[in-house]
């Protein structure tokens, strides 16, 4: 175990916590006891911390893990990521805008809220609302893999930091609510930065320049197992645009996008934040490309808990191998806080999507506000402690498989909420029919993807060969687009047959997509300060 | 993309007696949001390694580039459409 990387560590999460309990008094209002209040964070964010919050949602420790990893191992693949997180910004600008305004005008606190409301459907709401909590549970336990990964660096082995980890977390999110990821979320983001640009200068200055570094991965990704290469091969190109433009549709249905989105202080602070976001995806950039820099630093894998080589370790190892200790302490200490501040958001906006979305509409529809933010704190442990446990009792690979899933199922609910931003012409009976499809269509295709390399015959991807359906070509498709296009042919389909079905009430107005902060009506909270209200007026 | 067809309530206020509405707030700087889907989502335009920028490989680059030009866009559309509501 190596000493000072472990002691700075301790001190950069002891710090961390400090400030996750210190949350709770942050721009407090008079009480916590309300889901505007702990699960958004009293809808009071302005621009910075609404750029603090959603990159370090956005951008999890699995992220900064898992794609360098993915280039190690694969190649100009892994480089998808740069596409994903650029057009993931003009694809939301308006969407995420409009979900704004209806939510604050009718006090939605998540999307599967705006669902019910909008189509009148409860059965909906609870659909969008499960397949948002499936989706998300996975994606919780993957950010320990991230602490893990550093655990195993740093030479320590066994899972009691993660579960002291997590114990903590759970906790002051339990007392902070949306507050704390947000306080800790400018802590993460700073030495993530700083880390980055340290790493992408000095790392190939001691390696003799970039060029000799994508020389020597271009020698040896043909060797690896998944025979990559540094550019990619013609077969892959359908693979890369699907996995682009379909990881970027997701990425804003998941739960808690919409909670970071949603804890904006006005509609000005998402139209800007969809502009200044992707200052986060240049330096995911170069972080891909320290997938590069271990394969010419002859990084090898450390062996996870399972035995086998773990490709997820080699960011850290490479950091532990180029690095003075200290410094490599400093960069161990930005993945696992970049772990902790999107668990927080994933956890939260999985329990406000219970409260609201099944607790609320089945089981107790006088539930109080206060009572709603009770449910959803003891709701946020159940789900960190749920997902705790699939990794020390399950396994990760039962996690991976799981998030794969999630990230092809989560884009089924895009026709109720999108296309539902902009029209009612869908019947709900229609959009569930589609969900259902798309959903069991996706978990069809999943199965039959094998992953030679693990020896998985099933769920060994989410991409699917379009020799299956007798094409003479190596050439596959992310799930996710295909099946998403079934759901909304069959949405579309059916809804002329629905129509003399019975139509749900729409709850929202027409001028309800356009409202912003200080509009008549705009579910109006008692400002904390004179100068939120001022800054309403300078924004826009 | 912010075609509108969303639904206003009748004149009566009565819920459920809804009729459509279709209001457009459209301008076509909009369309400058595409931009990006043609420049990144066709990887054979720039599965190249040459020519190389800084050791990087065209590929890699050319990717990186399209950040700031798609940051520039956003906020060229974020400033047009500021005042619409």
């Amino acid at each position: 175990m190596n000493k000072v990387e472990f002691s700075i560590v301790l001190v950069l999460f002891v710090v961390v916590t400090v400030m996750g309990f210190l949350a709770a008094r942050w721009r407090r209002r008079d009480t916590l006891h309300d889901l505007n209040e702990w699960g958004l964070g009293g809808r009071s964010f302005g621009t910075w911390v609404t750029w603090f919050l959603l990159g370090g949602d956005l951008y999890t420790a699995y992220t900064f893990v898992a794609v360098p990893a993915l280039v190690f191992s694969a190649g100009a693949l892994g480089f998808f990521a740069v596409p994903y997180t650029i057009v993931v910004f003009p694809l939301v600008f308006f969407a995420a805008t409009r979900l704004w305004s209806v939510a604050h005008r009718q006090g939605y606190v998540t999307a599967a809220d705006f669902v019910r409301g909008r189509h009148g459907s409860n059965t909906l709401g609870v659909a969008v609302a499960i397949t948002g909590i499936v989706a998300t549970m996975p994606y919780i336990a993957l950010q320990m893999v991230g602490i893990q990964a550093v655990v195993e660096a740093i030479g320590i082995h066994g899972h009691w930091p993660l579960v002291i980890a997590f114990v903590v977390l759970a906790a002051y999110t339990y007392s902070s609510g949306l507050r704390a990821p947000a306080l800790i979320a400018f802590v993460k983001d700073t030495l993530i930065y700083i880390v980055v640009i340290v790493a992408v200068i000095y790392i190939p200055y001691k390696l003799g320049g970039y060029g000799k570094i994508f020389d020597a991965a271009a020698k040896a990704l043909p060797n690896k197992p998944s025979h990559g290469s540094i550019t990619l091969k013609s077969s892959q190109y359908l693979a890369y645009s699907t996995l682009a433009l379909g990881s970027a549709m997701a990425l804003f249905l998941y739960p808690h996008s919409t909670t970071a989105v949603l804890a904006a202080r006005s509609r000005n602070t998402v139209k800007k934040n969809m502009a200044l976001l992707p200052a986060y995806s240049l330096m995911l950039g170069f972080l891909a490309l320290l997938g590069y820099m271990a394969i010419a630093a002859k990084v090898t894998p450390v062996k996870g808990t399972n035995g086998k080589p773990d490709n997820n370790t080699i960011v850290p190892v490479l950091f532990d191998h180029q690095f003075p200790s200290w410094f490599a302490g400093i960069a161990f200490g930005a993945i696992a806080i970049g772990a902790l501040v999107p668990a927080a958001i994933m956890s939260i906006a999985a329990a406000n999507t219970f409260t609201r979305d099944i607790y609320k509409p089945y089981f107790r529809p006088n539930a109080s506000p206060k009572e709603e933010a009770q449910v959803s704190k003891i709701m946020s442990l159940v789900v960190k402690f749920g997902a705790l446990l699939v990794i020390l009792l399950v396994d990760v690979q039962f996690a991976l498989d799981f998030q794969l899933i999630g990230g092809i199922i989560i884009i089924q609910i895009l026709p109720a909420v999108v296309l539902g931003l902009y029209t009612r012409w869908f019947h709900r009976w229609a959009l569930l029919a589609g969900w259902a499809a798309g959903i069991a269509t996706s978990i069809w295709m999943l199965w039959y993807v094998p992953n030679p390399l693990t020896n998985h015959k099933h769920f060994g991807g989410a991409q699917w060969a379009l020799s299956h359906i007798g094409m003479n070509t190596k050439a596959a498709i992310w799930i996710g687009i295909p099946t998403v296009l079934i759901n909304l042919i069959l949405a579309t389909l059916l809804t002329p047959l629905f129509s003399r079905l019975p139509r749900g009430v729409d709850a929202t107005n027409a001028d309800d997509y356009h409202a912003e902060a200080g509009d008549p009506r705009v579910a109006v909270l008692p400002s904390s300060s004179q100068e939120s209200g001022a800054t309403y007026r300078s924004e826009r | 993309m912010s075609q509108e067809a969303s639904k206003a309530r009748s004149p009566e206020g009565r819920p459920g007696r809804v009729r459509a509405r279709t209001g457009f707030i459209f301008r076509p700087v909009n369309l400058l949001l595409l931009l990006p889907f043609v420049g990144l989502l066709i990887p054979a335009f720039y599965n190249k390694a040459t020519p190389r920028l800084g050791g990087l490989p065209f590929f890699y680059w050319y990717q990186l580039v399209w950040i700031p030009i798609s940051v520039v866009i956003t906020l060229i559309v974020y400033r047009a459409t500021r005042g619409d509501r």
